[in-house]
């Protein structure tokens, strides 16, 4: 089954990744930019690095037949640095209109502080400003359940943002119903040791149905999975749900999504088949 | 679509279910014994958590899940924006 993987940190991973990914039915992946393990020293640190993200990654993914997507912004754990986190939101229009690049991500709370919050809604102006599409990174464990409450506290306080044009990653069982009932889009974030499991996201999707739902590896530098998903695939299967909920999940429900940015382009695989093989 | 609701009759995902449910029991129990004769004192904070999260893996209603997350989470505080943003 050809599958998305919506929010991977491939920069952090090598090539022979991108093969692998490729190998288990991956077509397309969705970069969105973060954390890189250390703080960046300036603003010409996070330029560098939205170069990677928006010339270098979509040359090397495509090397395995893989399309590669992007989203800008700085991350929450940088956030803190107001002075610094403002220099780069004035830095990321430069990048917006490169190719692959469909919105302002991942952007959110890490330890919901106040410095967090005033970087997060000064994201969310831009993004709304631009009418561009935002992916949000909701905290983990102890801190999950009330930075999640607060990041959409502050988007539904914002009248300008359409929720449709909003993805909420990393929700779990505590936070998958009012990021839904708020009309957002979830994403469930599969990671070893923190996050959730294959098991237990399909359990929500059992719960709540397909729509509006997403689901990731969210693999980076750290102990992570980049083939997550197909091990959702494989537990779907398991449990005798149909291809086409699967394939809804994985593949239909990234791609109507993403659609929604103007910087949107997708070749299926199909079409780039070599016709008469 | 609608909510796929999983077709597997009860009988067979306990049966499915059953070694990994008594496997992960097992661990806690282990677990437990082990914290039990290790030397000092422990957090208080995460103890509590860890017997609130044990109390709910007992109750009859849906949501166990939900119910433990929420016990490993901090409150959230509905005066937040006035403290940090001021509104
Ligand atoms: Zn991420």
């Amino acid at each position: 089954m050809y599958y998305i993987d919506p929010h991977i940190h491939m920069v952090s991973r090598v090539t022979d990744d991108y093969e692998t990914l490729a190998r288990m039915g991956c077509v397309a992946v969705s970069e969105p930019a973060f954390w890189a393990g250390f703080d960046r020293g300036s603003v010409d640190g996070f330029r560098d690095y939205f170069r990677q993200l928006t010339q270098f990654e979509q040359k090397r993914a495509s090397w395995s037949k893989i399309q590669h997507w992007t989203w800008l912004c700085i991350n929450a754990k940088e956030a803190e640095d107001v002075k610094l986190s403002r220099e780069v939101i004035a830095m990321i229009p430069e990048f917006m209109d490169q190719p692959g690049v469909l919105g302002i991500g991942e952007i959110g709370l890490n330890k919901n502080t106040k410095n967090e919050a005033i970087v997060f809604l000064e994201h969310l102006d831009l993004a709304a400003k631009t009418d561009e599409l935002i992916l949000i990174h909701t905290p983990h464990l102890e801190d999950k359940y009330k930075g999640t409450r607060m990041i959409l506290d502050m988007l539904c306080d914002d009248q300008r943002l359409d929720h449709h044009r909003v993805l909420v990653d990393h929700v779990e069982e505590h936070t998958i119903g009012r990021v839904l009932e708020n009309g957002f889009w979830a994403g469930m974030t599969l990671y070893p040791t923190s996050k959730c499991t294959p098991e237990r996201a399909c359990d929500m999707v059992e719960m709540y149905g397909p729509e509006r739902l997403l689901v990731n590896s969210a693999g980076d530098w750290g102990p992570s999975r980049p083939v997550a998903v197909p091990d959702f695939i494989m537990a779907m299967r398991k449990r005798g749900h149909s291809e086409a909920l699967i394939r809804k999940v994985v593949y239909e429900n990234p791609l109507e999504f993403f659609g929604q940015s103007r910087n949107f382009v997708f070749t299926p695989p199909e079409m780039s088949e070599p016709a008469g093989v | 679509m609608t909510t796929p609701q999983t077709e597997t009759p009860a009988a067979e995902v306990l049966e499915q279910e059953f070694l990994l449910i008594r496997a992960k029991i097992l661990e806690i129990a282990a677990k437990l014994d082990r914290l039990d004769r290790a030397e000092g004192s422990a957090n208080d904070a995460q103890l509590r958590q860890v017997q609130a999260g044990l109390k709910i893996l007992q109750e009859t209603e849906p949501g166990r899940a939900e119910r433990v997350q929420l016990a490993f989470s901090l409150d959230y505080e509905d005066g937040w924006r006035e403290k940090y943003l001021g509104k």
